[in-house]
């Protein structure tokens, strides 16, 4: 079975109303002179440093550039960050992001989240945006802990998790934010791992260069309260039959490597169901072996390949780009109508406004 | 309804004071009455068109030049069940040619469409008044359906009323047999004929409402042009008919206004143009984030009607994304808005607080409704004052404005904006149901008589350090005002970081050090406690020493008009009293707590259970009277003046 790879449309900038910066910048530019307050071992130091080693490469003017967050260990984040920022409350920064995004064209703006301030109280903002497609990239730091309030479970911990508020396992299904934001009509999703600072640097890049909202899931590890909960994705041993590596228009194979080089593991459409499955392309050939499409219009495949991971084990874990399709983005929709308007009925006459159509005199 | 509060008019009950003038321009021969008042209400289910009836009745009276004042009375569901009681819409106007205060207290003419709405009316209408039914649904079902067991158009029950029997319906169909509409449909146009009977009455201009018509109905001009033959067959039949004898005239108000161009205006209208004209007063962008709730939703559709006066609007997904978006944007630079009413204002309270902690300038609007919870969504109440007040955790003081008749909420919104944008915080404009769907005639402004709301944005550092560095300190104060600099992103050399998180003074750094959390607090509240605002005037026109009043009348917010009216009926029955009334909240007028003192009783008449008169208390130490009502509806003037009568007869 072979699939047609999309081609991805004519790449619009999606930072090309975002001012450049007037000189070189380095990683030193991007840190602020406060003081770091995360744990010693805390998944948030690698991620942080990845971003502000990646900002140089973005070329923008810092000024320019805001990070909003919400409540929790991650949503310190913009308080190191030597650009705009705002810490704001618990699980509303895509809300309030989306008021600075869509009012200035000229900002690039990212919102830092973790998995209780973005799938628990601020679920409902975080589907939102994704659905509106605002010019917003999310970065969503998934520790499947509650860190700031000591260790209770959060949406997306294992089910039966023992913690201080579970003491007999927690009863929730978890989420899977990638299926989640599939399922929300997200245009970019990613997700990566903190401790891979070169793939993490790669699909910041991407996400950066998106028109629209990006969602990059970060499984981050919190030390104090689920240490090793991605160990399986990050042990060399382990890793290579745990995660599966997208690559658009390559093949989807992993595990111990096969004759050709590539993994012995494959993705493939099961013809009985549609769905995925994972086979050993030693025994089952190569023929069926899906190439990783971002640009499919349709979330169906991406979704689809979300749903490989075990939740338990964390087995077939796909990372990179899932998804990355082009749509009409808010704010430049927004913006559009106000040039609409400005075009049909001219700008705006606020004395004529106030006289409306129908008045009377009265002559002292 | 215009401010002018020594006007003598008002004093006398009697509403039908007038001379009589032989025939003129209502019909031949037909005798033309000449009234000072008039107080009219529709009446008819919620699918009648009485809110439509009412609108176009105001707009000809506004365009005639008669003060006038309107009470719109709905239920919330959208079409309650047909003749039912929980189904009945009004509309009530009062027009005069003098200037008024208030929509009138009872009707001297009630248009009852069905029996369910004469059943839920009548008890409002005096004696003697006029009272025009719709007789084609005083049929057996639909009067058993409200209880009536006979006909209360011949069991004399409404002897004491001056009924006119109208078969509205049949006349109606009638009028349009040759538009080959169906029964339905041309029954729909019977709140036009009604409207062209009252015209007639009244002596209102119909252009307008012709007009109008053609041009609701532009891509229907059948549905247009039957809509004007019905409203010209009521006018003919008011002219014909043997049953309206007398025709009224109520003579423009021209004295009760100053010179200038007049509209009619609602409460919502004025503070959606409020909002439009202080973005364009401060050069700042309007962003308003909100989210649909009754009734605040006009706000969001008049401002979004308006792009090319560079409004952006953003319908969020909820409460909280709607007040959280506008903070964002008034993170950019923006003269940011959330406009909603009680329940959503519970939902934005984090928000608020977070508003405090950053110091930026945000408006929350509050169309203040029947409350708690759900309340009565559709009626009035002045009870979200102690949520605006202090719903929020933390020391987190927040400037009110409230506006005091519907064309106030233009001006009360340039305020609002005017406090906000100086003081670099977020500030409540506690509107309500009465005033944001009432109207009134409005002096239109000139624009370039508008206050210059211009504000500066940070440009450079503010402060140097020991070291000779000069640096931006995102939380070093202005010293008159205490207000932060607004440093918008985009902005070089200024980045920094806010958040909820208690500040270091000056750096903007968190802090957890319990001095620095002391002056913070205690700093955030001398800033919203100096707002500058006006000293409230008092209308005491006896204040000589010895002679001037013991007892004063404070209100607030939209209470204004029924009490105006009631001071104006004390004082012309010889009663002596004080009035004043406040447009500031928070904080109050610096002379309030003396004003207070100079009389020996302080009435505090409230929408709501006491909640002015608990802060004035609190703060003063006075012994307020509280007087109360929370059935959501406005005080009736001849209710508030017996309870001022009985004051100052104490």
């Amino acid at each position: 079975m072979t699939e047609a790879i999309s081609e991805r449309p004519s790449q619009i900038e999606a930072l090309s109303l975002v001012p450049k910066a007037e000189a070189k910048q380095s990683m030193k530019d991007f840190k602020s002179d406060q003081e770091v307050r995360w744990c010693p071992g805390c998944g948030d130091y690698a991620v942080l440093a990845a971003v502000q080693g990646f900002m140089p490469e973005l070329g923008l003017a810092k000024e320019n550039i805001v990070f909003v967050s919400g409540i929790g260990c991650s949503s310190r984040f913009p308080y190191y960050m030597n650009t705009y920022g705002m810490h704001s409350i618990h699980g509303r920064a895509p809300a309030i992001a989306t008021g600075l995004a869509s009012s200035r064209r000229d900002l690039s703006v990212w919102v830092v989240t973790g998995d209780g301030d973005a799938l628990s109280i601020g679920g409902n903002h975080l589907i939102h945006a994704l659905r509106r497609n605002v010019n917003l990239k999310i970065l969503l730091f998934n520790n499947r802990i509650y860190g700031l309030t000591k260790g209770q479970y959060s949406p997306t911990s294992e089910v039966g998790k023992i913690t201080k508020s579970t003491p007999m396992g927690s009863l929730d299904a978890p989420f899977n934010p990638v299926s989640l934001a599939l399922g929300a009509e997200a245009s970019f999703v990613a997700r990566t791992v903190d401790s891979d600072r070169k793939h993490l640097t790669s699909v910041l890049r991407e996400a950066a260069a998106h028109p629209g909202t990006a969602l990059v899931e970060i499984y981050q590890n919190c030390n104090i309260f689920n240490d090793g909960a991605f160990e399986v994705l990050k042990d060399k041993e382990q890793a290579q039959e745990a995660v599966i590596r997208l690559e658009h228009g390559e093949p989807i194979r992993f595990g111990a490597l096969a004759p050709d080089g590539f993994g012995s593991k494959g993705v493939v459409r099961d013809p009985a169901t549609g769905d995925l499955k994972v086979i050993d392309v030693r025994e089952e050939g190569l023929g069926g072996v899906l190439v990783h499409d971002a640009h499919n219009p349709s979330p169906t495949t991406a979704f689809a390949l979300s749903r490989l991971a075990d939740a338990d084990t964390l087995h077939h874990t796909p990372i990179g780009v899932l998804r990355s399709v082009e749509r009409p983005v808010y704010d430049t929709l927004m913006s559009d109508q106000l040039d609409a308007a400005i075009e049909q009925k001219g700008k705006g006459d606020l004395g004529a406004l106030l006289t409306g159509n129908d008045t009377w005199t009265v002559v002292g | 309804m215009t401010s002018q509060v020594s006007s003598p008019a008002e004093q006398t009950d009697a509403a039908l004071v007038g001379e009589q003038r032989a025939s003129g321009a209502g019909g031949e021969g037909k005798e033309v009455r000449r009234l000072d008042r008039v107080i009219i209400r529709f009446a008819g289910d919620s699918g009648d068109g009485m809110q439509l009836t009412g609108d176009r009745f105001t707009s000809e009276t506004a365009s005639f030049g008669n003060d006038l004042s309107t009470l719109p009375n709905f239920p919330a569901e959208i079409r309650a069940p047909a003749g039912t009681l929980p189904g009945v819409s009004s509309f009530q106007l009062h027009f005069a040619d003098h200037d008024i205060l208030t929509p009138g207290d009872a009707p001297n003419v009630l248009v009852a469409m069905n029996p369910a709405a004469l059943k839920a009316n009548i008890g409002d209408v005096p004696r003697g008044a006029d009272i025009i039914v719709n007789t084609d649904e005083f049929t057996k079902r639909p009067m058993a359906k409200v209880g009536y067991a006979t006909s209360p158009l011949e069991d004399g029950s409404l002897e004491a009323y001056n009924v006119h029997p109208v078969p509205l319906t049949t006349l109606t169909i009638e009028a349009l047999k040759e538009f080959g509409l169906s029964r339905k449909e041309a029954e729909r146009s019977k709140n036009m004929f009604a409207l062209g009977l009252l015209s007639w009455m009244y002596h209102r201009p119909t252009e307008g409402t012709e007009k109008f018509l053609r041009a609701k109905f532009a891509k229907k001009p059948d549905i247009a042009e039957a809509n004007v033959t019905a409203f010209r067959a009521g006018w003919n039949f008011g002219e014909t008919t043997e049953d309206f004898a007398v025709s009224y005239e109520v003579a423009p108000a021209t004295r009760a206004f100053p010179t200038g161009t007049y509209r009619n205006i609602s409460g919502n209208l004025a503070l959606s143009y409020g909002l439009i004209a202080a973005g364009r007063q401060a050069d700042l962008p309007l962003y308003l984030g909100s989210y649909p709730i009754t009734p605040a939703s006009d706000i969001l559709h008049e401002l979004s009607k308006h792009k090319n006066f560079g409004v952006r609007t953003f319908q969020a997904e909820d409460e909280i994304a709607g007040i959280g978006a506008a903070l964002g944007a008034a993170f950019g630079g923006a003269l940011a808005v959330t406009t909603t009413s009680g329940p959503g204002v519970a939902l934005k309270s984090e928000t608020i607080g977070l508003a405090v902690s950053l110091e930026l300038p945000l408006l929350v609007v509050d169309i203040q409704r029947g409350g708690p919870s759900t309340g009565l969504p559709t009626k009035t109440e002045q009870a979200d004052l102690l949520q605006a007040m202090y719903g929020r955790n933390g020391e987190a003081p927040v400037p009110i404005v409230a506006p005091r008749t519907p064309a106030d909420c233009f001006d009360a919104a340039l305020d609002a904006a005017r406090i906000a944008l100086t003081y670099r915080t977020p500030v409540f404009l506690l509107s309500d149901g009465y005033l944001a769907n009432g109207s009134e005639p409005w002096r239109i402004p000139d624009v370039d008589e508008l206050p210059d709301l211009r504000v500066q944005f940070a440009s450079g550092p503010n402060h140097q350090l020991a070291d000779g560095t000069e640096v931006f300190w995102p939380f070093k104060r202005d010293e008159q005002t205490l207000a932060r600099p607004w440093a918008v992103p985009g902005t070089p050399g200024l980045e920094h970081r806010i958040g909820g998180i208690e500040k270091q003074d000056g750096t903007g750094n968190i802090s957890y050090d319990p001095a620095n959390h002391d002056f913070m607090v205690r700093t955030r509240q001398a800033k919203v406690d100096g707002v500058q605002v006006p000293e409230l005037e008092v209308d005491d026109p006896a204040d000589d020493a010895g002679t001037g009043a013991r007892t004063l009348v404070l209100g607030w917010g939209s209470t204004y008009g029924p009490i105006t009216a009631a001071v104006r009926r004390v004082r012309g029955a010889g009663g002596r009293i004080a009035q004043a009334h406040l447009r500031h909240l928070n904080p109050f007028p610096r002379n309030l707590g003396e004003v207070l003192a100079r009389y020996d009783k302080v009435i505090v008449p409230e929408m709501n259970l006491g909640q002015l008169a608990t802060l004035l208390r609190a703060r003063y130490l006075v012994d307020a009277h509280s007087h109360t009502q929370v059935s959501g509806m406005p005080f009736k003037a001849e209710q508030l003046a017996e309870v001022f009568k009985e004051a100052i007869n104490d």
